[in-house]
């Protein structure tokens, strides 16, 4: 018993434990590599940390989500591409022209409600077809990025409002808005997860799909909310990012889906769906993002990031099915 | 009891698919506080029965009645509010949540923004764990219980609502002794808390121990009921089967080959231990106990599908390492498996490439497969095995349970093994093809293959066995010649209960 | 019940057909209808050069079509084709073509091979080890060049451009590796027991196990397969290109395994064949061009095949359930 409770604890707080390592590694040998004098575990840096997490962390969230359903959503970088043309190209559209800064509210809620019916697109067609999540979000991963190319072609789309900056670039208690709305995010869809019918019937549902059928959770409608969440959320992550930078490149995004999915999945969620955790996506996220920096820091190479963080996503998974090997009493199939 | 009314009634059900007429007129009813056993052969129609109660098919013809008032499903959720629930052998748990969560799945308590009530439904879950006593909490998490407790965890499903009628559906294939005996207690209690009870099984046994009535059914045709105190098993056997399917004891003759296997002390973890045993060519040995006893896990070992952790396995005299499935083919020895679907077959390809998979490297003509080669092995079985297929190009998926059988141990027949392991040789097949196995498996003994047969029938493993090896718990508990075994001392014997050791 | 009102076997037999054979149909509608719109559609030019342009996405599937029938994923050819290119690239300038070329493949498949062994030996997931393997030979890369473009310095000096420019009895050299590679490992997989082990294990990987199939090997050398394949593309684009930046091949595992599905293989293993795959290709290809002739802008062709992948698919699975719309509740 004690057993399985330490490696149950292993398991699930594995991922925090790999992030004291990075940071005790990292400051260590920033100490003596580093040409920087402030240390790596400088708060100022910790919040940079924080807040350079955000956009691929909030999407990550929605995808924790989607993949204790069961699913999986190839089409989020497409989709934090369109809704931030969206919420830019909106910006100068005439019929806002007599709106002044209002049009901000105005754009984001344009780009929100596009990120959500790119979700409610994406949840149809896997409910009503029957299609797998994989084939419908890869199809979809293509066709937004089209919609994406519509507005300017290939040319980048810009608007700069400063006032958008401003609020953008604005901290509140030395948090900045980005880093913010990541942990907002986190705390609601934690909360959402772990104490609503709607989370609990998403791990039945990825659990053993047929016993929540059975169970008489309409599993379709349930399967749709969640990709409208993760559209979402896309859209969300492309409102906070674009906000600041006020203008979008028509390829912006690309590969998002990917890095989306390593995180998740460093934070131990399977792909079988049925178990994973919210605040532990946080953990894949930050981890991730305190590599990307760390190597920078001691002076490596950026270019040895992405062999690291493929490293790590393998062995990760090497260690997980050691854990749960069942010796020598295996069946070799 | 004769004035209540029934807590289920299914009258005069006709249902057919194209081509077959699944169920023809049946009827069949449960009163409150009974247990209803209802048997019937694999295709006779119980579980197409049991799909129209569910509301899976809508009947053709006929009444279902809940308490004697109409009633129409259309889906298992349905039936479910009217009282008529099912424990289906297949568990349909989330095996990574509570119990309270499994058991109320689908109708969480909710408190206002969507909430869950977690402090009503531990509650609620736990007075009915208490009410089955099954000794965990509702916070314990399914996947970590045994199958056993997992299926109480479906029984205390059923309870959420007031249940008028409960059906079992094989409920204890997969259970130990000892967790059946648990569940016969809660089948009890059900029982003398009113609820009536549908009991499905084949285990003859189990169902003279457990039911007051026994129903039969055959080729979606009602046979009748018997009360079970006034009947015996082989009555309802002759409902059940019809023509009477010849399981008379096999009486060896002739002179067996030499040693074509020997296992000595051949041990893997705590699935078996220390087993020994030797197969002559020319003999047929079964191996019967209870699931769990290690008779699957012993043929997988010798198929190099298990690593032993102690013992040796010797053929025809030497001593063998057999690493992999590969290395077992290579020695000659061939496994019929126990679960066609899964391990047998792949169903999406066509009949005859199925039947020529281990040797396709063999069949070729230079660097290609022949084509010529491998229809000439696809007919030649197609032939001896009476394998009832259109055409080599059909895929598997398409056939019968019985000729999907035919066609893996045609598969490991064309190999040429000089030992032939056949776990479950009929499971789901149907009673004519079960005969054709039967004498196959007799003639191929009588052409000198040693043959394995596991089988969890016991008629299966007395007509077809020239010696029969009990298990219990890992261990070979006797040897019986085909003189010496009879139904008694079998049953003693895979129950841990028969003496020392008989070699 | 519906499907009872009009005749139900012609309408069963219809709809098969369509699912078996439905890209196909798909395909020569496609074709004769941009032939009618536009009559420089089937001109040779134009259709060798759209053979031509979809030949490096096209060898790329060849080799993932016998990872995905075997029931796994590989993300990460998008990776490897940039690693074979700018590998072949470097390399040429420095060991000469010759030496460069089969250095270069068995760099690249020795990856192929690591990965064979995490997914077949370790039994490891594919989708996972291949995501990471995506990143990390983009890293791998990205170390190997410095993060700089590479460029052949003598383009003129070299018979290196042949393979990628060249041509022989008037069909460009791409087009015949791509066709030549096309008709090789469609015999490998429909006429030698290697091919029908792959489709075993991607079948049913263990009854293949129980039937003395050895997965972990199979598996392994579908592996090697795709990541020649990969070698192959990469060293056809680092031909036509003589130069290469390091984000070459990005995004293109996913526009790959598009045109698989496209095809008609199942990601679930099992089925497909060489020869859906080349459709599949050309489809996409064909569908770019000729969108392209009649006038669209280059970014309709992403939101038709999103259209035609998610059809293409639907209309198979609708067929074997037999019923349009998913039954999920």
């Amino acid at each position: 018993m004690e057993n399985i409770n330490l490696r149950k604890f292993l398991k699930r707080g594995a991922i925090w434990g790999f992030i004291v390592l990075e940071l005790i590694f990292f400051t260590v040998a920033g100490h003596f590599l580093s040409l920087s004098e402030v240390s790596f575990l400088d708060p100022e840096n910790m919040l940079l940390l924080l807040k350079q997490s955000a956009p691929i962390g909030i999407i990550a969230l929605g995808m924790t989500i989607v993949m204790i359903n069961g699913n999986i959503d190839l089409s989020v970088g497409a989709t934090f591409a369109l809704a931030g043309v969206v919420m830019l190209d909106s910006m100068s559209w005439a019929v806002f022209a007599g709106l002044g800064d209002w049009v901000i509210p105005v754009a984001w809620m344009i780009a929100l409600a596009t990120g959500a019916f790119l979700g409610l697109i994406n949840g149809m067609i896997v409910w009503k077809t029957g299609v797998d999540a994989f084939i419908v979000t890869l199809g979809a991963m293509l066709g937004f990025r089209g919609l994406v190319f519509m507005f300017n072609g290939e040319q980048p789309t810009f608007h700069l409002n400063w006032t958008m900056v401003d609020i953008a670039e604005s901290s509140f208690f030395g948090l900045e808005l980005p880093a913010i709305v990541l942990l907002l995010c986190t705390l609601v869809l934690w909360l959402v997860m772990n104490r609503t019918v709607h989370g609990r019937n998403a791990y039945a549902v990825g659990d053993n799909r047929e016993a929540a059928v059975n169970a008489g959770i309409k599993v379709g409608p349930h399967m749709v909310w969640n990709f409208v969440l993760i559209g979402f959320l896309a859209a969300l992550s492309a409102v906070v990012f674009y906000s600041a930078s006020g203008s979008v490149n028509p390829n912006d995004g690309m590969l998002y889906e990917l890095w989306v999915i390593t995180a998740v999945v460093l934070g131990g969620t399977k792909l079988t769906g049925g178990s994973g955790s919210i605040i532990n996506t946080l953990g894949g996220v930050i981890a991730i993002q305190i590599l990307r920096k760390g190597l920078g820091h001691i002076g490596a190479d950026t270019e040895t990031v992405n062999l690291v963080i493929g490293t790590i996503l393998i062995a990760v998974l090497f260690l997980d099915r050691q854990l749960n090997r069942r010796g020598q009493e295996e069946l070799k199939v | 009891m004769t004035e209540r009314i029934p807590a289920l009634r299914l009258e005069n059900i006709v249902k057919t698919f194209p081509g077959v007429r699944a169920l023809n007129g049946v009827s069949f009813e449960v009163m409150p506080g009974e247990v209803h056993a209802l048997l019937g052969e694999n295709g006779a129609g119980k579980s197409t029965l049991m799909k129209v109660l569910g509301g899976v098919h809508q009947p053709d013809e006929g009444r279902i009645y809940v308490e004697e008032s109409p009633a129409v499903m259309t889906n298992p959720l349905e039936a479910k509010s009217q009282g008529v629930v099912f424990i289906h052998q297949e568990l349909s748990l989330a095996e990574e949540m509570t119990a309270a969560e499994n058991i109320y799945l689908g109708e969480l308590p909710r408190k206002s923004f969507g909430r869950v009530d977690w402090p009503r439904l531990r509650a609620d879950a736990g007075a009915i764990l208490d009410r089955l006593n099954c000794g965990f909490g509702p916070d314990q998490i399914v996947g970590e219980l045994s199958i056993a407790k997992q299926q109480m965890v479906e029984i205390a499903r059923a309870l959420t609502v007031d249940a008028k009628a409960v059906i079992f559906d094989e409920p204890t294939a997969s259970l130990t002794d000892a967790e059946k005996e648990v569940l016969f207690d809660v089948i009890r209690d059900l029982r003398t808390q009113g609820v009536g009870i549908v009991y499905i099984s084949h285990r003859m046994e189990e169902i003279f121990r457990i039911s007051d009535r026994i129903s039969v059914l055959r080729d979606g045709t009602y046979r009748g009921t018997l009360i079970t105190e006034e009947t015996d098993e082989e009555a309802v056997t002759k409902l059940m089967i019809g023509r009477s399917l010849d399981l008379s004891r096999h009486v060896p003759e002739g002179a067996l080959g030499g040693v074509a296997l020997e296992v000595q002390g051949l041990s893997c973890g705590h699935l078996f231990e220390d087993v020994s045993f030797k197969v002559h060519a020319g003999e047929v040995v079964g191996f019967y106990g209870l699931v769990g006893a290690g008779r699957t896990e012993i043929a997988e070992t010798l198929f190099g599908l298990r690593s032993p952790s102690a013992g040796q396995i010797l053929l025809n005299g030497e001593p063998v390492r057999i690493h992999s499935p590969v290395d077992a083919i290579s020695h000659g020895i061939s496994l019929v498996p126990e679960s066609r679907k899964e391990q047998g077959l792949v169903l999406g390809m066509n009949c005859r490439d199925n039947m020529t998979l281990p040797q396709v490297d063999d069949l070729t003509a230079g660097p290609f497969v022949s084509e010529g080669a491998e229809i000439a092995v696809f007919d030649q079985y197609r032939d001896r095995l009476q394998i009832k297929t259109p055409s080599w190009r059909q895929q598997v998926k398409n056939l019968s349970g019985g000729n999907q059988q035919k066609i893996v141990i045609g598969k490991w027949l064309s190999m040429r093994p000089d030992v032939l392991i056949v776990d479950e040789p009929t499971r789901g097949v149907d009673v004519g093809s079960k005969s054709e196995i039967h004498n196959l498996i007799r003639e191929l003994a009588g052409q000198g293959y040693a043959v394995i047969v596991i089988s969890s029938e016991m008629p299966e493993v007395l007509h077809v066995s020239d010696r029969v090896v009990a298990m219990y718990h890992g261990r070979i508990t006797r040897t019986f010649t085909a003189a010496e075994v009879n139904e008694d001392n079998l049953v003693q014997a895979i129950s841990g209960l028969g003496g020392g050791q008989v070699a | 019940m519906a499907d009872t009102a009009t005749n139900p076997v012609s309408l069963k037999r219809a709809g098969n057909f369509l699912a078996r054979q439905g890209i196909l149909v798909a395909f020569v509608i496609f074709m004769v209808g941009f032939a009618l719109a536009n009559d420089r559609f089937l001109d040779m030019d134009n259709v060798l050069g759209v053979i031509r342009s979809s030949t490096i996405l096209g060898v790329m599937a060849l080799g993932v079509t016998f990872v995905v029938i075997s029931g796994n994923l590989d993300l990460s050819v998008g990776s490897m084709m940039s690693f074979a290119t700018i590998v072949v690239l470097d390399l040429h300038d420095k060991i000469g073509p010759e030496l460069a070329i089969p250095l270069m493949f068995v760099m690249t498949m020795s990856l192929g091979a690591l990965i064979g062994f995490l997914v077949g030996y370790l039994k490891l997931n594919s989708l996972i080890v291949t995501l990471g393997m995506l990143s990390a030979i983009h890293g791998l890369t990205l170390t190997y060049s410095g993060g700089k473009n590479i460029d052949i310095a003598d383009k003129e000096g070299t018979w290196f451009s042949i393979l990628g420019q060249g041509s022989a009895l008037g069909i460009p050299i791409p087009i015949l590796i791509f066709l030549g590679l096309a008709a090789l490992l469609s015999i490998l997989l429909t006429k030698m027991p290697f091919g029908r082990k792959v489709y075993a294990v991607g079948g049913n990987g263990t009854a293949a196990t129980f039937s003395g199939i050895r997965r972990a090997r199979t598996v392994f050398c579908c592996y090697l397969i795709s990541s020649f394949c990969v070698a192959t593309a990469g060293l056809i684009q680092a031909s036509r290109s003589m130069g290469s930046q390091n984000t070459v091949g990005q995004g293109m595992e996913l526009e790959v395994l598009a045109a698989i599905i496209l095809g008609g293989a199942s990601l679930m293993g099992g089925s497909g064949t060489v020869f859906k795959t080349v459709i599949g290709v050309l489809i996409l290809g064909f569908i770019q061009n000729g969108l392209l002739l009649i006038g669209l802008e280059f970014y309709v062709q992403y939101i038709v095949t999103w259209i035609i992948i998610i059809l293409a698919v639907w209309l198979d699975i609708a067929a074997k359930r037999g019923r349009l719309w998913s039954p999920i509740a």
